[in-house]
């Protein structure tokens, strides 16, 4: 019954880093950039919901409409701002530019919000499960999150297959230049990349914060970049990779605390993530890039 | 041009540093009181009143002066007025020796302080010198009294966790202990250490000990099952009260339902934005010092600080208002007088510390070893309807 409980309650963290994980993956595979601010337009999501809801007294499901919108609003203006200006730079460059605008992120709402803690209010109104009286419960949080993302993977594959914007961002993510000749918006493709990365950051803000109800504008930058392990460890730029990586980082991560060190699990964690690494470098479901010369 | 600016900006800048050397000259002697030599006993304090630790040090400088001015107008001590002055040390161990040597000219025969370690261990290689007793009221560190003339009021980390394994021992509160601590970070598992190597001495059982850090502070609920499964009737949370916020969440999510037990980093978890405060009901807290404590002392003291400064105390206001009557208590005890030398006092104050007891704010029948270190029980108060209740 505990092993249950344990692989339980990593399946539930690992669907909040499989959530986080898409925006990266998404972003990275279509910009080819790591948008390192991801984490912290979580916490912004997860702000929206709280003033929209805790403050504001909205319902639940206005709460997490103004958090998308919030969100999506803010990841276009930061991919317009501090992104598209460097586009055809060194990629370094990028990389710095997203730090500074995590770190942005962090003191704009340390400034707006303080330093507190704010609790948030769970807004998933669906009943714990009980399981063999009450031994296994499995929360409604949970099951939303597990949930959620089986749906939002099923969801963007379909969309980059089937749809044209959705084919426009694999053309953009093979061969830039070419997608461009062929007369592919490619500067509109990313911003719609980001449009819908930022989108899931909010939901994923909301479950984050619905299942660890503490909130502070610190929240996002551990789980941003657990979940960016967990991007690279599927394989970034996979859709169902992230999905993989991330449950499973959230099952070692919770097995491992409870069967061999709470202190160590970050360690271990890590350790497997070089072995699959060194073993598969790409990652799990990476594809192998073969270099032009 | 641009050399213009940067001769301007230069005169600019010396002239602003002549000024801060100017107002902190100038501050010296804004908190001192009256004082006359060899009528008055001159108790000096030292602490940030700037700096990232200000409210800290503000705390102990308010709470102190609120202890010196009760003092006054009973009549002094023995007959003899307090002059009590204040300087700030930054928090940094140089500014504190600085601080030091300024108070020895104003005429310091006591001190109160300093307030953060660094600056407390500083200090004490020179008051050991000039054989002078210095009580700090919030130095926690071993390192603060490892000098003979130095002394704490409030707990030793360790201390902490051997005094709440004793009390929740002594009134059984539970069979079944299972720890849930932060490993790192030093006050957390300075305690959580402590707190199990007592509990083998204690009529209770520690059946599970979890750790986790900083960057795996959201998820509790493998600790918590763990604690469940090893049939905890108690978990015992020497961390402070944001982690703890979450942990009474996700317990609650599981339907677990133990008692729960937290240190004084656990004061604050009603304040929490937004937290439903019904999910810390049972909530027992073994703090030295709570504003909501309902006895006259406290309550006196919070009126009185609140009135005059337009906030609720801290622990550290505490501190320092028992540390002036801790002072006093040891004066009274070896009936010193202020025309004595400060190390003649300072020699009689320090047999003095070892021998008296003192009920104050942040603990009731304080002794002092001779080794610095206070004895004294944790308060035990516990969370009936959103409040505090004495237990």
């Amino acid at each position: 019954m505990g092993f249950l409980s344990y692989l339980i309650s990593g399946i539930s963290l690992g669907s909040v880093y499989a959530i986080i994980a898409l925006g990266y993956t998404m972003v990275y595979g279509i910009a080819k950039m790591l948008n390192f601010a991801h984490g912290d337009v979580i916490m912004i999501g997860g702000y929206a919901v709280f003033t929209a809801v805790s403050v504001a007294g909205m319902p639940p499901g206005i709460g997490i409409l103004v958090a998308v919108v919030v969100c999506t609003a803010l990841g276009v203006v930061i991919e317009k701002i501090a992104y598209k200006p460097l586009r055809g730079t060194s990629p370094l460059a990028v990389l710095i530019t997203a730090i500074g605008v995590s770190y942005f992120l962090q003191n704009a709402a340390l400034l707006i919000f303080g330093s507190g803690a704010k609790s948030f209010t769970s807004v998933v109104n669906v009943p714990p499960l009980k399981l063999a009286g009450g031994a296994l419960t499995i929360s409604g949080e949970t099951m939303v999150t597990i949930a959620a993302c089986i749906v939002i993977v099923i969801g963007l594959s379909c969309f980059v297959k089937f749809t044209k914007s959705g084919k426009a961002m694999l053309a953009v993510s093979e061969d830039r230049q070419a997608a461009q000749l062929m007369g592919i918006n490619v500067n509109g493709t990313i911003a719609l990349t980001f449009a819908i990365g930022s989108a899931l950051a909010a939901i994923a803000g909301v479950l984050l914060c619905s299942a660890y109800p503490n909130l502070t504008p610190y929240t996002g930058s551990m789980p941003g970049i657990k979940a960016f392990t967990a991007a690279v460890f599927g394989g970034i730029g996979s859709i169902p990779g992230a999905m993989i990586g991330g449950i499973l980082l959230g099952v070692i991560e919770n097995l491992s605390k409870a069967y061999i060190s709470s202190q160590l699990s970050d360690a271990i964690v890590f350790a497997v993530l070089i072995v699959v690494l060194l073993v598969k470098p790409t990652g799990i479901l990476g594809k192998k890039v073969s270099e032009k010369v | 041009m641009k050399k213009a600016v940067s001769m301007f900006l230069a005169l600019a800048l010396m002239a602003a540093s002549l000024t801060a050397c100017g107002s902190a000259d100038g501050g010296a002697g804004d908190s001192s009181s009256e004082g006359v030599a060899g009528e008055t006993f001159f108790i000096g304090g030292i602490g940030p009143e700037t700096g990232n630790n200000s409210q800290y040090g503000l705390a102990v400088r308010n709470g102190a002066q609120i202890a010196v001015d009760e003092i006054n107008e009973a009549g002094g001590i023995n007959g003899y007025k307090i002059a009590y002055d204040f300087q700030d040390d930054e928090g940094t161990a140089e500014k504190a020796v600085n601080a030091y040597n300024a108070l020895k000219d104003w005429g310091m025969q006591i001190l109160m302080g300093a307030v953060t370690t660094e600056p407390t261990v500083a200090v004490a290689a020179e008051t050991v010198e000039d054989g002078m007793l210095q009580i700090t009221p919030s130095g926690s560190s071993l390192d603060c009294v490892q000098y003979d003339n130095a002394f704490q009021v409030c707990f030793t980390d360790p201390n902490q966790g051997i005094e709440s394994a004793k009390y929740i021992g002594d009134a059984g509160l539970a069979q079944k202990v299972a720890v849930i601590y932060n490993s790192s970070d030093s006050y957390s598992s300075g305690i959580a250490e402590a707190f199990i190597a007592e509990a083998e001495n204690q009529p209770f059982e520690i059946v599970s000990s979890e750790a986790f850090t900083n960057d795996t502070s959201t998820d509790f609920t493998v600790q918590l099952q763990k604690s469940r499964e090893a049939g905890a009737d108690m978990v015992f949370l020497p961390i402070y009260y944001q982690e703890a916020s979450l942990i009474l969440q996700q317990a609650d999510d599981m339907g677990y339902d133990p008692l729960f037990c937290g240190g004084d980093g656990m004061d604050g978890i009603l304040g929490v934005d937004n937290f439903d405060t019904s999910l810390a009901e049972g909530l027992i807290l073994l703090t030295p010092f709570i504003a909501d404590a309902e006895d006259e002392l406290t309550q006196n003291f919070v009126s009185e600080y609140q009135e005059r400064f337009d906030e609720i105390p801290n622990q550290f206001a505490a501190d320092a208002y028992d540390a002036i009557y801790i002072i006093k208590a040891a004066i009274e005890q070896a009936d010193v007088t202020p025309d004595m030398s400060t190390e003649e006092i300072g020699t009689a104050l320090i047999a003095a510390m070892t021998e008296i007891t003192v009920d104050g704010l942040t603990g009731e029948g304080m002794t002092w070893e001779a080794g610095g270190t206070v004895n004294k029980t944790p308060r035990a108060v516990k969370i009936v309807d959103g409040a505090y209740q004495a237990m």
